[in-house]
């Protein structure tokens, strides 16, 4: 390795001062915004109070809600009557429906019940004297013949004894509840129940052939109504799923958003032609419309949907409104720079040939500023569809709404799930369809 | 006609003019059929969102400024009022008028006004959401750029995680975290960041494609790593444009943090969507006047930083 002797450090650095010798706010400049950011940040844990928050914080529901996205549970209740039977009951609206025989429950000769809650690893056996809890290799028998439930044996780590009752958890698969007069069991399926047909509907719990059977040629289940169209109302108007009211308000998602962005649009596109300065010569009316453009923007797709959920009632109406208003500013700008930034050559060229002022616009300007403005008012109206979520959960229209519902009850994750995945895919479709059209338009290829 | 025919040569004219009026009357067609199809789905939505709507289009047309004469206050002076809590003289019980009741006092007599207090916290929410998307999105950028990356399932990858992150929708991680978080700003915190490293990651990797590749061979030449090529090959280009990009999304994420506050998050627009659902006027008008020149403002500081860093030029406005 060659080494720099001094008189050529010299040398070098007396040739590029600029790189040796920087003024104090080029050389530390960058460390001080970066100081200055870091201890912004500081200030914001404390502004947010970030660690008295998070040391309260339910981190436990993360697990919880994230597996009710994916799963959902059946309640059996064991109770034990004073003559010794048990009695089994399913709360309402049951995904088992109103006459559920389980295959994982067993009725054993001598009057016990066995639930299996994985396969043969985790079992509950419930009897008149005792409740065995089967799991991570060993059973432990829990005693409820007297006043308090009682763990025979030491007392497992995954086991929690209270006043009156023991509590087994048995991770995912679910937990059991034992106290002296009745047993709660919770037991976890991956999957989403009654996706297709709810407990109410004739086909449900039926398998797929019978399914297929009843509606090619089957019976009339209704007299009035052929086998088809009701299964097709039982799948529309499932009342767990509601996947009719969940696409209804999808697509009104997305209805909002191409009817504000169009309207915007049309909106925008005359006004921005009086608003760049290279056409409309007039700086003051430039001006006054360029601020009006920056008014609709920042104003505020929420505010203008608040105010015209108050003006027109909840629903499509008032989001279409607010995304025309917030679009017509941001297209309104995009298109006036738009205009700005073309090449006015075509134009002096058309005007030299005494062409009329519309002639000039229309051959001189149009050429050049469609492709733009139809790109960007594509990537506007994909952009809406994704953002006119949330104005949806202020009421004005929408999934949005449906989505805070869900969400708000805290117990619907498996639909909250479900509306996810059709907006992932909505989003997906539009983000491909608006990227091919545009690098068609523009005459570029797809990446 | 008449010289085409009677001169050979020009037949050939005549062919080019017959070809370039049917590519007319075809792109005239495509044209008029796009049209048509665009009227169809014009109408068919517009009559869809009526049908669907809670009031309709032409009978409520009538009372479309209804709401602003419910909104525009009787007094003027209470809008200052409100904006700044002094007492109103119009105060008869109730929330409408009670101004003086949400004051933050700092020291003695002196204290920030209630609605300040919660633009504070909104703007707190923007920035702080942004400087941490910043940090994970520019570390994201580099794995995702083609021309620094060279594993593709690395850049398949990043790329697919920001898309994720820019498609799901922010209320429900918004929704999500108050579950877990209780409510308040944090869970709007949480969904803009998220939301923000794959729309910041997008526009960064794209800017880190482009760069003059000279420096970094000549990084590569003295046997660099990828880190050092990185850091001062790549990085010097593509910070002026990395924060540029990084204070557009500030002024973005100011409006989003103000509409997330309004679906629980707290924040001013907690408070906006209150106001208005109560029909109280010198408060919405007040929180309005507010949020209407903390934006501007925003959006003129972050245009004027922006132009110093690189100068004029045209940026989309993405969401």
């Amino acid at each position: 390795m060659t080494v720099i002797d001094a008189n050529r450090m010299n040398e070098i650095e007396a040739r590029y001062p600029e790189y040796f010798h920087r003024s104090f706010r080029q050389r530390f400049g960058g460390l001080m915004i970066l100081i200055a950011t870091l201890l912004y940040s500081l200030y914001a844990v404390w502004f947010f109070d970030l660690p008295k928050l998070f040391a309260e914080a339910h981190w436990e529901r993360v697990g919880i809600y994230l597996s009710q996205w994916v799963s959902y549970d059946v309640q059996p209740e064991f109770r034990i009557e004073d003559d010794g039977s048990i009695d089994i009951r399913y709360p309402r609206f049951s995904p088992l429906g109103d006459n559920p025989h389980p295959d994982w429950l067993v009725n054993n000769p001598d009057g016990s019940i066995t639930v299996s809650i994985s396969g043969t690893s985790r079992t509950v056996t419930v009897s008149k004297s005792q409740t065995i809890v089967t799991a991570h290799g060993i059973s432990v028998p829990v005693d409820v013949s007297s006043g308090a439930p009682k763990v025979v044996g030491p007392v497992p780590g995954w086991m929690t004894v209270y006043d009156d009752n023991v509590l087994a958890d048995l991770g995912f698969a679910g937990n059991v509840s034992i106290s002296v007069d009745r047993v709660k069991i919770r037991k976890r399926f991956i999957g989403w129940a009654n996706f297709i047909f709810d407990t109410q509907s004739s086909f449900f719990d039926k398998p797929v052939g019978e399914v297929v059977g009843l509606i090619v040629s089957g019976p009339r289940i209704k007299p009035d109504q052929s086998n088809l169209s009701l299964a097709f109302d039982d799948i529309w108007n499932n009342s767990e799923w509601q996947h009719g009211d969940v696409w209804t308000k999808l697509f009104q998602t997305i209805v909002m958003a191409f009817l504000g962005t169009l309207l915007g649009s049309l909106t925008a596109f005359p006004l921005a032609f009086l608003a760049a300065r290279n056409i409309t010569p007039n700086r003051l009316l430039n001006q006054i419309l360029k601020r009006f453009f920056d008014f609709l923007r920042s104003v505020d797709m929420l505010i203008w949907a608040l105010f015209l959920t108050r003006a027109f009632g909840p629903g499509p109406l008032a989001g279409s409104g607010a995304i025309f208003l917030t679009e017509t500013g941001t297209l309104g700008k995009l298109y006036s720079e738009g205009l700005e930034n073309i090449d006015n050559k075509p134009r002096e060229g058309i005007k030299s040939t005494g062409a009329q002022p519309v002639l000039v616009q229309r051959y001189g300007i149009m050429p050049q500023i469609v492709p733009v403005i139809v790109s960007q008012t594509l990537y506007q109206w994909e952009s809406n569809v994704r953002g006119a979520t949330i104005i949806g959960a202020v009421g004005a229209g929408g999934i949005g709404l449906k989505l805070w519902e869900a969400m708000r009850t805290n117990a619907n994750w498996e639909n909250v799930a479900y509306m996810v995945i059709l907006i992932l895919i909505v989003v997906f479709l539009f983000d491909a369809a608006s990227n091919a059209l545009r690098h068609r338009l523009m005459g570029t290829k797809t990446h | 006609m008449t010289v085409a025919d009677t001169q050979p040569h020009m037949q050939s004219t005549g062919d080019i003019r017959t070809a370039w009026e049917r590519m007319v009357a075809r792109r005239r067609f495509y044209t008029i059929l796009g049209l048509v199809i665009l009227i169809a789905a014009f109408v068919s939505s517009v009559r869809f969102a009526d049908e669907s709507n809670a009031g309709h289009f032409f009978d409520r047309l009538p009372h479309l400024f209804d709401f602003l004469s419910w909104l525009i206050p009787k007094d003027w002076n209470d809008v200052w009022r409100a904006l700044f809590d002094i007492a109103s003289v119009n105060d008869k019980g109730g929330e409408e008028f009670n101004f003086d009741k949400g004051r933050v006092y700092i020291s003695g007599a002196f204290y920030i006004p209630e609605y300040f207090e919660l633009m504070i916290v909104t703007i707190n929410v923007a920035l702080i959401s942004t400087i941490v998307a910043f940090v994970f999105a520019v570390p994201l950028s580099f794995f995702a750029a083609r021309n620094l990356t060279s594993s593709w399932p690395l850049r398949v990858f990043t790329k697919r995680l920001m898309e994720f992150l820019r498609a799901f929708p922010e209320i429900v991680i918004a929704g999500l975290f108050s579950a877990i978080l209780s409510i308040g700003p944090v869970a709007a915190i949480i969904a803009i960041t998220l939301h923000t490293i794959g729309a910041l990651g997008k526009l960064f990797y794209e800017v880190a494609e482009n760069i003059d590749m000279k420096p970094h061979e000549g990084m590569k030449a003295v046997g660099a790593n990828w880190w050092e090529r990185v850091r001062f090959a790549a990085l010097p280009q593509v910070l002026p444009n990395f924060t540029s990009y990084a204070l557009l999304r500030l002024e973005i994420n100011v409006r989003a943090s103000t509409i997330i506050g309004a679906v629980g998050g707290g924040g001013i627009g907690e408070e906006l969507k209150l106001s208005i659902s109560r029909g109280f006027g010198a408060k919405t008008m007040a929180l309005v006047l507010l949020l209407f020149v903390t934006i501007v403002a925003v959006d003129q500081f972050s245009a004027w930083l922006r132009r110093r860093l690189v100068g004029e030029h045209a940026f989309l406005l993405q969401h």
